[in-house]
């Protein structure tokens, strides 16, 4: 309760809170609110927003409705953000875990190869990755984390680095723990807390490289990607500018709602105390 | 300066190896990738079993996995990319003839974010905690928070749609016949509109860490000291606050080089810009994964430059960078 309050102590938490609140609501009633597929053509085509109150933001080129596609699109957004963002924050943490508590070459070699995965553009790791693989929501999400576990690894290794001295530690060294069993028991715990604080940060960008993903067309063909609508609406960006600008507009809201409830999260736990 | 000349060796071999573990990275996902360069040759030229027999023969593909990989690196010592299959022609001259539109995209994107991003940066911090602080705080969030490609199709509407100021796409006017200056200004004229989009997403990153860095700063001693020195506040802001914040930007400068090569890619791809993040775009639609692989090997590579560079600017910077480095 105390933490909660504290959370809502800023406005800019409030925001964030409000937001994502009304995202998960959103992504939630989708299939409630717009049963069927959304990628079926409901009237006709091009029909501005605040025409006809069946399709209250209008249609796109092919005649789809705008507002259910916005619904699912928040379905497929959020799920690829926050699969990816766990997904890398897992490799991340046993990475980072690993380097840190064996040292020696075992470190140099892991750190080595975060060092490449750091050196090639994520985005383009993923354009490669998916392109080879075949676009699903299962590629999407795995080419985004391989693309974003580098920054948790190196956070996590720091923090193991600095525990693994600690007493409690060597008390269990003493009573005969196996050291895999120190290392995922003991030590990446204590480690975590710091590592979560990056995860706003990288649901964040997972959603905005997903989003980037399906606008060059390498999205999940068969779901609604907000991406996929604006690359779907530049065709007509002449005519039917709103076909591209809500999509993007909601995926603004997304990102800064993430951010905003991150910060909130962070400042309201001890966590930046201890970091600095 | 020795301090700087023993870092800067230290990197290069640390560089070799991570470059030796993204080759090798690529060339997992090469083998990974259905069909090989005989189907890719097969299939624009034509040929039958024993054709096909032949050719992966004569081009070593019928060896050993590792045979294929000490093959591939040879080939890459000597600069040698392979063959794209969409463009029938070497991938290392494609990729030459492309990189400098990309370079020139990508510094003057990296000269607007740092520089109007640090300059806000310092006008936000010389007050931490005011409104005009708060203010660029949020500001910067949410502008961080738009995707690089729609910022570039919302500027597109509003610059090329409806005010007609600027050209919609492109790196140059076709066939214009224009040279010299002319040309040059045809150039930056078609480039205001992607630098901006690839620019204004990165400088809140300098931004913020800009005002961290000087909030960290303001709680210093030696702020204290300057104050009771009785100096003024706008020298004690640029020459002591903003000073003492800059040098983490500069070490931010290369790291964010990666992520402006990947942002390249949709920003190049929205405004029709004929750069590597086009190319790579072009590589995905053409399903031509050598070229792809080409060109993030050159992305490395030039990642691995850019911040080489960053870290011996950094160590003439900061003497002290180099000094701990040789001691060690």
């Amino acid at each position: 309760m105390n933490r909660l309050r504290r959370f809502f102590r800023t406005p800019e938490a409030i925001a964030g809170a409000l937001i994502l609140t009304l995202l998960v609501a959103m992504a939630l009633a989708a299939p409630l609110l717009f049963p069927g597929d959304p990628q079926a053509i409901a009237g006709p085509a091009l029909l501005p927003p605040f025409q006809d109150w069946s399709l209250p933001l209008g249609t796109d080129r092919l005649g789809r409705d705008v507002l259910a596609e916005l619904f699912h699109g928040a379905r497929t957004s959020l799920a690829v953000g926050l699969a990816a963002a766990a997904a890398a924050l897992l490799i991340g943490a046993v990475v980072g875990t690993l380097a840190g508590f064996a040292g020696g070459l075992v470190d140099e070699v892991l750190m080595r190869v975060t060092d490449a995965f750091q050196t090639v553009p994520s985005f383009l790791l993923a354009l490669a990755f998916v392109s080879i693989v075949g676009p699903s929501l299962g590629v999407v999400v795995v080419a985004i984390a391989l693309g974003a576990w580098t920054g948790p690894a190196r956070l996590a290794r720091a923090e193991v680095l600095s525990i693994r001295e600690r007493d409690y530690v060597a008390g269990a060294r003493v009573i005969g723990m196996h050291p895999i069993a120190i290392a995922f028991r003991e030590v990446l715990p204590n480690a975590l807390p710091p590592v979560l604080a990056l995860s706003s940060v990288i649901v964040a960008a997972a959603i905005l490289t997903e989003a980037a993903l399906s606008f060059l067309g390498l999205g999940d063909p068969n779901r609604v990607t907000w991406g996929g609508m604006i690359a779907e609406g530049r065709t007509v960006l002449r005519t039917a500018p709103f076909l591209s600008i809500a999509p993007g507009v909601a995926l603004v809201l997304t990102v800064l709602g993430v951010y905003l409830a991150g910060e909130g999260v962070v400042e309201s736990t001890a966590v930046r105390r201890s970091l600095s | 300066m020795t301090g700087a000349l023993t870092l800067l060796r230290r990197r290069l071999v640390g560089s070799v190896f991570v470059l030796l573990i993204v080759i090798i990275g690529s060339f997992m996902l090469l083998e990974a990738a259905p069909g090989d360069a005989v189907d890719a040759y097969i299939v624009s030229t034509g040929g039958d079993a024993g054709m096909i027999e032949l050719l992966r023969h004569r081009w070593g593909l019928d060896q050993s996995e590792l045979t294929r990989l000490a093959n591939y690196l040879w080939a890459l010592l000597h600069l040698d990319l392979g063959q794209s299959v969409t463009f029938s022609r070497p991938i290392r001259d494609i990729i030459l003839e492309r990189l400098p539109t990309t370079l020139i995209l990508m510094g003057s994107a990296t000269a607007l974010s740092f520089g109007l991003g640090s300059a806000l940066g310092i006008y936000a911090g010389a007050r931490p905690g005011s409104f005009r602080d708060r203010f660029l705080s949020i500001g910067s969030l949410a502008l961080y928070a738009v995707p690089g490609f729609w910022l570039g199709l919302v500027l597109i509407v509003v610059f090329a749609v409806d005010l007609r100021w600027l050209p919609i796409g492109g790196i140059e006017t076709i066939a214009s016949g224009k040279i010299g200056l002319a040309r040059a200004t045809d150039i930056a004229v078609h480039l205001v509109l992607p630098v901006s989009a690839l620019g204004f997403i990165y400088l809140a990153l300098y931004l913020r860490m800009m005002r961290a860095g000087m909030a960290e700063a303001w709680r210093q001693d030696f702020i204290l000291a300057a104050r009771a020195r009785g100096l003024t506040r706008r020298r004690i802001v640029l020459a002591h606050v903003a000073r003492n914040a800059l040098l983490p930007l500069i070490t931010m400068l290369g790291l964010q080089s990666a992520q402006m090569l990947g942002g390249s890619v949709v920003i190049e791809s929205v405004f029709a810009v004929p750069g590597l993040g086009r190319l790579a775009q072009e590589a995905v639609a053409g399903r031509d994964t050598p070229l792809l692989l080409g060109i993030i090997l050159v992305s490395a590579v030039l990642v691995i430059l850019i911040n080489l560079l960053v870290d011996l600017a950094y160590a003439l910077l900061d003497p002290r960078v180099g000094a701990g480095e040789a001691g060690a």
